[in-house]
């Protein structure tokens, strides 16, 4: 007999308790009622996943899941649902509408986020009601160039875009090269996958990035500013023209703002689909509207940038924090952080943690306080194993430095860096071969393959990973893979090829026995890569229901209603849908 | 933007704004719209909260948006503020919830407990 | 039709200035109008910005969000990055497929549609993610999938 539909109702003793062989009861005799019997098969199953929530049925084909029913509801449900083809909108089970979500820590110190999520980033007296443009107009009324950087020098501020370079220093070297037109460039070209900071701040408070450039024009001598933001981010664009002309508008751009002898104005370049624009001297090609390839440093921008002029550029994030130093002084931002890391950093904090999203905190702050108080801990209460920081450059770094500080220093001497602001935590189901394939990836994709190195090397390390992922690893593969992040590392042009190597480097230091497994075992003991894992069906625990023939997207499972299923594993292509919808975890990986 | 003293003046009007009774309103609604609340249906929140405002001529109220709340996977958020009373934040607020919200809190004065979240301060 | 290309060209290099150094925004804004760059469009550019058409064309051929491919009317970017494929992106990308019955790096026969892949475009929070020209959907489900490309179809008149 062929069903036109299954009906599976949960046997559960909770839904039992609250009634659910009533619901039984209604649904036969509706079925009988309507002369489906022959069409629709009803199937008594251990559980459905909601029994907190019972009586609870699922139909399928469709996979409709009712819950909290009645007998009264289950006799509506087979006559719109099953005659009419209505699926009975209110009695489907929906999500919880708020997850219990850990509370907010106080050990966050919001300065470059102040605002952010807070204030009309459309209005630009939104802003300005926050003390906004107060500092630009202290330092235009008050104070000279060189009483501006001094007081940068007195917060400590650095980089917030990658490599931490002290920012009063920067504007030193542009404010004393020798050059009558002098450029200030934002960096907002944010590409690191999982970090989202930079745009954030553009779309949220975007005049304070807007004052924080016109003061660094002021101390270097500029008069023209760039923002190049990359393309994926129109709606950063968008607020940040509207906010550029409002700014305008009110006077505080353009010719003697506030009655003073400076004039500074700014536009938007959208970049166009590179990560490697990121990486300044690309940029800077970028928006003489050339391909944005990296050139050698020296000479650095700060002598000749922007068509060979002095150029100031920074990341969006150093720029935010420069309002806020003037207004409430060096020392006052130097207060925060550690001796050689001042302030605050903005974090994405992503993967495992159950409060994930945008974090600020102070530098210094150690990885144990970052994941389980500000993050809230690893999702589901699982192991930390790993967080991997500064982007597909960055490293991944291990259990065992949970207490590090997160500064400059320390992230560089555990083989990993700050980079632009990506935490991603990952627990112990993450396979750190594949991570770290997975960003090597990344930064083979986005090689702008000017130097070979790079170019060549990257892929070369890409294909060993790959084969050791599929369990098609060879001894010796560590070893190359070695060697190459070596010759990668010393012998590219710019940050992308000499960071790309350190995710590997970084996994290899600290998870060695990881790679072994792989190529000598040919396992994978996280059970993700899969070349090296198999799906199985649990006959004791299966129960028939048909869930996972149905849902497999290569039709690899063989079994009737009722009966044990099984997987083929030469169709099988290991994407677990299987897993997911077994209502009663049958189905495990080996 | 000539001076200092200027803009000193421009900030106190703003902040009378801001405190609701410089716009002679009683309550204000703020929408994150934000690429992250774009993305999960803050646009459709935003059309919905001034639909059921226009629907039901409330007319004391100030609705705003702001960018991103931190929390994007709680995406759309909007956060009510009535009088002076702390501002309320809620998460995963599509269309659908709206008209709940708004007669429940905005007009009612019981903030909906099973939708709110907290947020950094 | 070559007198319509002339006046985009001319029309956008107006609006970002004649100048060489706008060359990369003013590709990429005439190869979102026309979907992509023709050999007569960038020798066009080349000639009002009076650079090397060879210039034009290495710029063209760099950047991701140019093509000298033709491309349809719509461009659907899928964010391709792990943390969107932890959220269920692989479904969303079969989903896609299937909808639009082509492959990811292929357009429709109709040339309504082009399905291409990008890296993160930082709304990981609420993936999995894609963008239909300059629009933002995240928090995708197949259904909802559906639902947009209906919409677009819909507005574009009905043409399914
Ligand atoms: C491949 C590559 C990508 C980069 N991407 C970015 C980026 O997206 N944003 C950024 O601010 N800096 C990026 N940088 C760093 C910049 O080259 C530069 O150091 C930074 O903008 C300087 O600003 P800061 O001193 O404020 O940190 C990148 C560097 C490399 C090598
Ligand atoms: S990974 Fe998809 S948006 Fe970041």
């Amino acid at each position: 007999m062929v069903y036109r539909a299954h009906i599976l109702i949960s046997g559960d003793a909770a839904c039992i308790a609250k009634g659910a062989r009533d619901v039984e009861a209604a649904l036969w005799e509706a079925v009988q009622e309507l002369n489906l019997k022959d069409e629709v098969q009803i199937l008594e199953v251990s559980s459905l996943g909601h029994s907190d929530q019972g009586p609870e049925i699922v139909i399928y084909p469709d996979g409709t899941d009712y819950v909290n029913l009645t007998p009264e509801d289950a006799k509506f449900i087979i006559e719109e649902h099953l005659l009419k083809g209505r699926p009975v909108e209110r009695l489907t089970y929906r999500e919880p509408p708020s997850l219990p979500l850990p509370p907010p820590s106080e050990k966050e110190v919001r300065v470059v986020l102040e605002n952010v999520g807070k204030i009309d980033p459309e209005n630009i007296e939104d802003y300005i009601a926050m003390d906004g443009y107060m500092a630009l107009g202290k330092v235009l009324g008050e104070m000279t160039p060189e009483e501006v950087i001094e007081e940068l020098k007195i917060s400590g501020l650095r980089g917030r875009g990658g490599a931490g370079f002290p920012t009063w220093l920067k504007w030193t070297l542009a404010r004393n090269a020798p050059g009558d037109m002098k450029y200030v460039i934002c960096n907002g070209d944010e590409g690191d996958p999982g970090a989202f900071m930079n745009r954030s701040v553009l779309e949220g408070d975007p005049h304070s990035v807007i004052e924080g450039m016109a003061i660094a024009a002021y101390a270097i001598g500029a008069s023209q500013g760039y923002f190049y933001v990359r393309a994926e981010y129109p709606i950063a664009i968008q607020t940040l023209r509207a906010a550029i002309k409002q700014a305008r508008d009110y006077g505080l751009l353009g010719e003697h703002i506030f009655g003073a002898d400076f004039s500074f104005d700014l536009e938007v370049r959208m970049g166009a689909g590179a990560f490697v624009c990121g990486e300044e001297t690309a940029l800077m090609q970028s928006i003489e509207g050339a391909r944005g390839m990296p050139r050698t440093r020296p000479p650095y921008p700060a002598t000749a940038g922007l068509w060979g002029n002095p150029t100031n550029i920074n990341n969006v994030e150093t720029y935010a924090n420069v309002p806020k130093i003037i207004h409430k002084g060096g020392s006052w931002f130097a207060s925060m952080g550690t001796d050689k890391s001042k302030g605050t950093k903005t974090f994405a904090i992503a993967g495992k943690v159950e409060r994930t999203g945008l974090i600020e905190v102070p530098l210094g702050m150690t990885i144990r306080e970052i994941v389980y108080d500000v993050g809230g801990g690893v999702l589901g209460g699982k192991k930390f194993k790993a967080v991997q920081t500064g982007g597909p450059m960055g490293g991944c770094i291990p259990e065992q430095y949970l207490d590090l500080p997160v500064d400059y220093e320390h992230l560089k001497e555990v083989g990993s860096m700050m980079g632009s602001g990506g935490f991603v935590v990952m627990d112990e189901d993450t396979c750190m071969v594949d991570i770290a394939r997975f960003f090597m990836e990344f930064t083979q994709d986005e090689s702008c393959g000017k130097c070979v190195p790079c170019r060549v090397g990257t892929r070369r390390m890409l294909e060993i990973l790959n084969r050791i992922c599929a369990g098609e690893g060879r001894p010796g593969d560590i070893e190359t893979l070695e060697e190459l992040a070596v010759y990668i590392r010393d012998g590219s042009l710019c940050g992308l090829g000499q960071g790309a190597p350190n995710p590997v480097l970084s996994t290899l230091q600290y998870f060695r026995d990881e790679y072994e497994a792989h190529i000598y075992d040919k396992t994978c003991p996280a059970k993700v890569c899969k070349g090296l894992i198999e799906y199985k069906i649990n006959p004791e625990a299966c129960i028939g229901c048909t869930r996972c023939a149905r849902n497999c997207p290569v039709n690899a499972i063989e079994g009737k209603p009722k009966q044990t299923h099984v997987i083929d594993a030469d169709i099988c292509i290991r994407c677990g849908v299987c897993k997911q919808v077994c209502p009663v975890d049958a189905v495990y990986v080996e | 933007m000539k001076s200092l003293e200027e803009l000193r003046k421009i900030k106190e009007r703003a902040l009378e704004r801001r405190k609701l009774a410089g716009e002679g309103a009683k309550s204000r609604i703020t929408v994150a719209m934000g690429t992250c609340g774009i993305a999960a249906g803050a646009r459709d929140t935003m059309k919905a909260v001034l639909n059921e405002i226009e629907k039901r001529q409330i007319a004391d109220v100030v609705v705003t948006q702001t960018g991103c709340m931190g929390l994007c996977e709680y995406e759309p958020m909007v956060t009510i503020k009535i009088g002076e009373a702390d501002e309320v934040t809620y998460g995963k607020i599509d269309a659908a919830r709206i008209p709940t919200l708004i007669e429940k809190h905005l007009l009612g004065g019981e903030p909906v407990a099973e939708w709110q979240v907290q947020t950094a301060k | 039709m070559e007198e319509r290309m002339m006046h985009q060209v001319d029309e956008t290099v107006a609006r970002y200035g004649s100048t060489d150094e706008a060359l990369v925004e003013i590709l990429r804004d005439l190869s979102q109008q026309a979907g992509y760059l023709d050999r007569p469009t960038l020798a066009a550019v080349a000639k009002k910005l009076a650079v090397p058409e060879s210039r034009v064309f290495s710029v063209a051929s760099f950047y991701s969000m140019i093509s000298v491919e033709p491309l349809g009317k719509h461009v659907i970017r899928m964010c391709q990055d792990a943390p969107c494929h932890v959220a269920g992106g692989r479904k969303i990308w079969e989903t896609l497929e299937q909808a639009l019955g082509i492959q990811f790096g292929q357009t429709t026969s109709d040339g309504q549609w082009t399905l291409m892949p990008t890296s993160c475009i930082g709304l990981c929070a609420v993936g999995p993610v894609m963008m239909i020209d300059d629009e933002v959907f995240g928090n995708l489900t197949p259904e909802k999938v559906n639902e947009i490309l209906a919409r677009y179809r819909e507005q574009d008149g009905g043409a399914a």
